[in-house]
């Protein structure tokens, strides 16, 4: 098995823990370690625990585990979450001024590193997350010059600030070679690849810029975690990407504003959770009957209502795809990392322009707040086209056609007038009350549902293809049942990872019926895509593996509910 | 240009005979052809309601929406082609019950589009029930013993909220409402025009005889229009109402598009653009932190 270790940073809100995070996270990416972290934290500005983890590993790795190897907590008060995860196999690097009595009496390895202190004699107590990066740095080997870049960037615009935490990260980097040269460190690390250069994105950057590389030119939000990281990213690169950015008033309005870019030729998103996706539902009808395109960005977490907000679940796959009064054609997709985050998103709005459909790209809150490495990001590969027409004198903008979908006009490109309208209406978009124009106008756009279906983004199979045990799951749960199937290495099971879960790509039915025994994996309490595939492919899943604790799953969770569901038939 | 360049072919129209709707329709017409504003330049954007139907029944790019969101829409289509000349039509419950809130924050975006409002104070296609500026005591099916709820008073709202141009006419009035509609159009910026509007089958209180005889057209010269606090109390005066325009800042304020970085460099309207691939490709570089072993500048 591959060397590699868990690490978990743990501490307040408001006390630089994201900050230690990010310089490390980028330290250890830059020092040909793979690298993967993931957060989860309170919903609170100050105060309270947050952690983040990071692994570090000789392999590609994209999954949550809960395993801790080192943890290093700046703050006191660790929550339960965390104390379930340490054994005696964990190492804790604390201050015990800052702890107090919090390890005392408990087996767990404990070396006392006085962050504060040597904050406090060099460049003042506020620097005390510099001193912890920088110890951690020297024992993974990373080079102090690469520190000093990532603190440069980050105090670019405070020098004085940038000079004291210079001063605390070399004492602190001095002190860490020392724990190393004493050999009380212990752990082993894994061999750096020198050559392995990622880079290195998160799940709000994938999306967003996945998005742009679709010809997003209009975001619109009100913000909501976790769809306004998405919102933010684009915000703060409007102008670097000359686009429309607006947070506006609320949903309703961010949904109405999109479909008015789209109409005049805009290619518009709209970023929200499902609070603010509930509050679309109108608007998403508006697009299904008078079909202008329409991209939103769903970032789940738990509901109902407000729920938990810094938290995760898969619980909204039938929101989006009941979404909206009236039947219509729809398409969603579920990206499982951010390579999968960025191709679907671009993807989105090309399919939006092109069947005139409303498309939702549903991730969540543990998939957008982890960085994941990559390769690269092919953008120019991309084609790029626009699915527009211009209008000529007469122009109907409902033109039945055989495929369903009418060549749409957009305001002012040709001499045609554009006419959109929401009522049943007949090929000139005019109010209709006729009973057949309204059989052949539903008939047409549900016909694009074929189209749809056509295109649709067959499953990732991983595994034998004769396994007759199939453990389906769908979005940011994908890689960690991948490695979870790794670990239990069966090679009677192969896992079955939708990014799209509508419309199904037609290879779910045999994959269904060739299997001997289904197994669904998800974030809900329901199993909502196991009754997705009975409702499509009219098979019951034999077994489902739910978590709704507003945690994603971890590798061991899985791996330990399939060994048993394998070995005993337990499951729910 | 001749106003019957914007007749479209004959249509039923759905509104009752002696509506006020006939009349804005009609003045909406004559404002765009004095402008000599062709219908492939005029996107018309409305919700639901009777006064929401008015753009099927002339030329132009429509869309009619959803009740109450015209102005998101409208604000959406302008800042993805600010080439176009947009109007968000509607009547009192479309823009200002189910619409409020778009209301409030359409005046503090300052978008360059026109609203005209059919203000009838009642609903006219839910048959009857009051509106939001209905007035105290009118009885309806609904309101069996009267309004008591105080009417929203729409121009106060729009001056107190920093609207850019605030006017209010009678549709019997139609040169008064094609010069107000004129000049709404050619304002920069957004601009709220109240319309008085008699409903003849549900409101007997506020007929074409009451608004006669409960408005006055106010005299103006630009330097009376600038003046705020005048036209606060303009709006809040009444009976008599006074009808015109309320308010006008010609100041040059910068409107929501001009404001966009997405026209910062370039006016080009989004249709009209592809992504720039390669700009991305060069920023997703920037996150490949392995340069930084070379200790990359900042």
């Amino acid at each position: 098995m591959a060397n590699e270790l868990s690490i978990v940073l743990c501490g307040a809100a408001g006390q630089g823990v994201q900050t230690v995070e990010v310089l490390l996270v980028k330290a250890l990416g830059s020092s040909g370690y793979h690298v993967f972290s993931t957060k989860e934290s309170m919903s609170r500005v100050r105060g309270g625990n947050n952690s983040t983890e990071i692994r570090i590993s000789e392999v590609h790795r994209e999954a949550f585990v809960d395993r801790i190897d080192l943890l290093v907590p700046i703050n006191g008060g660790i929550r339960k979450n965390i104390w379930k995860r340490l054994d005696r196999s964990t190492l804790v690097l604390g201050d015990r001024e800052e702890l107090k009595e919090e390890f005392e009496g408990r087996e767990i390895r404990f070396i006392d590193v006085p962050f504060l202190g040597i904050a406090r004699e060099a460049g003042g107590p506020v620097t005390a997350n510099s001193v912890a990066a920088a110890v951690m740095c020297a024992l993974f080997g990373i080079d102090f010059t690469i520190l000093e870049t990532l603190l440069k960037e980050r105090f670019a615009k405070t020098p004085e600030i940038l000079e004291k935490n210079l001063l605390s990260a070399e004492k602190g980097y001095e002190r860490g070679g020392i724990l190393l040269e004493k050999g009380e460190f212990g752990l082993k690390l894994p061999k750096p690849d020198p050559r392995w250069s990622p880079l290195l994105v998160d799940g709000h950057k994938a999306v967003s810029l996945g998005a742009l590389a679709g010809g997003c030119n209009f975001v619109t939000a009100y913000p909501m975690s976790p769809g306004s990281g998405v919102l933010a990213f684009m915000a703060q690169n409007a102008s670097r990407f000359e686009i429309v950015v607006e947070q506006v008033e609320d949903e309703i309005s961010a949904v109405n504003m999109v479909l008015g870019a789209w109409s005049a030729g805009g290619r518009g998103m709209a970023t929200t959770s499902g609070g603010g996706f509930a509050l679309m539902e109108e608007g998403i009808s508006l697009s299904g009957v008078t079909e202008i395109p329409l991209v939103i960005h769903l970032g789940q977490r738990p509901g109902p209502a407000t729920g938990m907000a810094t938290r995760t679940e898969q619980a909204d796959l039938e929101l989006a795809l009941y979404a909206g009064h009236g039947e219509f054609p729809r398409v969603l997709l579920t990206p499982g990392n951010a390579a999968e985050a960025f191709e679907l998103s671009r993807l989105a709005f090309d399919w939006a322009d092109r069947f005139q459909v409303p498309v939702f790209i549903l991730t969540d809150e543990y998939l957008l707040d982890s960085i994941f490495e990559l390769e690269s990001l092919e953008v120019e590969k991309a084609d790029f086209s626009h699915h527009f027409v211009e209008a000529e004198p007469g122009y109907a903008r409902y033109r039945v056609t055989e495929n369903g979908v009418s060549p749409r006009g957009i305001f002012r490109h040709g001499n045609g007038l554009v006419r959109i309208d929401s009522h049943e209406h007949d090929e000139k978009g005019h109010i209709e009350e006729d009973f057949e124009v309204r059989e052949r106008m539903q008939k047409k756009r549900m016909s694009k549902l074929r189209l749809l279906e056509e295109a649709a983004l067959p499953p990732t199979v991983k595994g034998k293809p004769g396994a007759r045990t199939r453990v389906f799951c769908w979005g940011s749960t994908g890689p960690i049942v991948a490695e979870a199937l790794e670990r239990l290495g069966n090679e009677e099971v192969c896992l079955v990872h939708l990014k799209q879960v509508y419309p199904l790509h037609n290879s779910i039915q045999s994959l269904v019926d060739e299997a001997h025994r289904i197994i669904v994996v998800e974030g809900n309490s329901t199993g909502q895509l196991a009754r997705l595939i009975r409702l499509y492919t009219g098979r019951n899943a034999e077994h489902r593996l739910l978590n709704f604790r507003g945690h994603q799953f971890s590798v061991e969770e899985v791996s330990e509910g399939l060994r048993k569901i394998l070995e005993g038939g337990e499951g729910k | 240009m001749n106003p019957r360049e914007y007749d479209i072919e004959p249509v039923d129209l759905s509104w009752c005979p002696g509506c006020g709707n006939f009349q804005i329709l009609s003045a909406l017409k004559e404002a765009l052809a004095e402008l000599e504003i062709p219908p492939q330049d005029v996107v018309l954007i409305s919700g639901i309601g009777q006064a929401a139907k008015t753009p099927h029944f002339m030329k132009g790019h429509i869309i009619q929406g959803l009740h109450g969101r015209a102005l998101p829409v409208a604000t959406g289509v302008k800042a993805a082609n600010p080439e176009l000349t947009v109007l968000a039509i509607g009547g009192d419950g479309d823009m200002y019950g189910e619409g409020g809130n778009h209301l409030l924050h359409t005046i503090r975006r300052n978008p360059d589009l026109t609203n005209l409002v059919h203000n009838n104070m009642v609903y006219g296609l839910t048959k009857g029930q009051a509106s939001p500026t209905s007035p105290v005591g009118l009885k309806t099916p609904i309101q069996v013993e009267g309004v008591f709820s105080e009417p929203l008073n729409p121009v106060a709202l729009a001056i107190s909220q920093g609207a850019s141009f605030v006017a209010r006419t009678f549709s019997a009035n139609t040169e008064l409402t094609k010069e107000v509609i004129k000049a709404a159009i050619l304002h920069k910026g957004y601009a709220l025009v109240d319309i008085f509007q008699p409903c003849v089958s549900f409101n007997k209180v506020n007929t074409y005889k009451w608004f006669r005889e409960n408005t006055i057209v106010m005299e103006d010269s630009p330097e009376k229009l600038r003046d705020r606090k005048r036209a606060m109390e303009l709006a809040l005066s009444g009976p008599p109402f006074p009808l015109g325009i309320l308010y006008r800042d010609d100041s040059g304020r910068p409107c929501f598009e001009d404001r966009l970085q997405a026209y910062r460099r370039s006016k080009v309207p989004l249709w009209k653009r592809t992504p720039d691939l390669a700009g991305i490709a060069a920023y997703i570089e920037t996150l490949r932190e392995g340069e930084l072993k070379g200790g990359r500048e900042s």
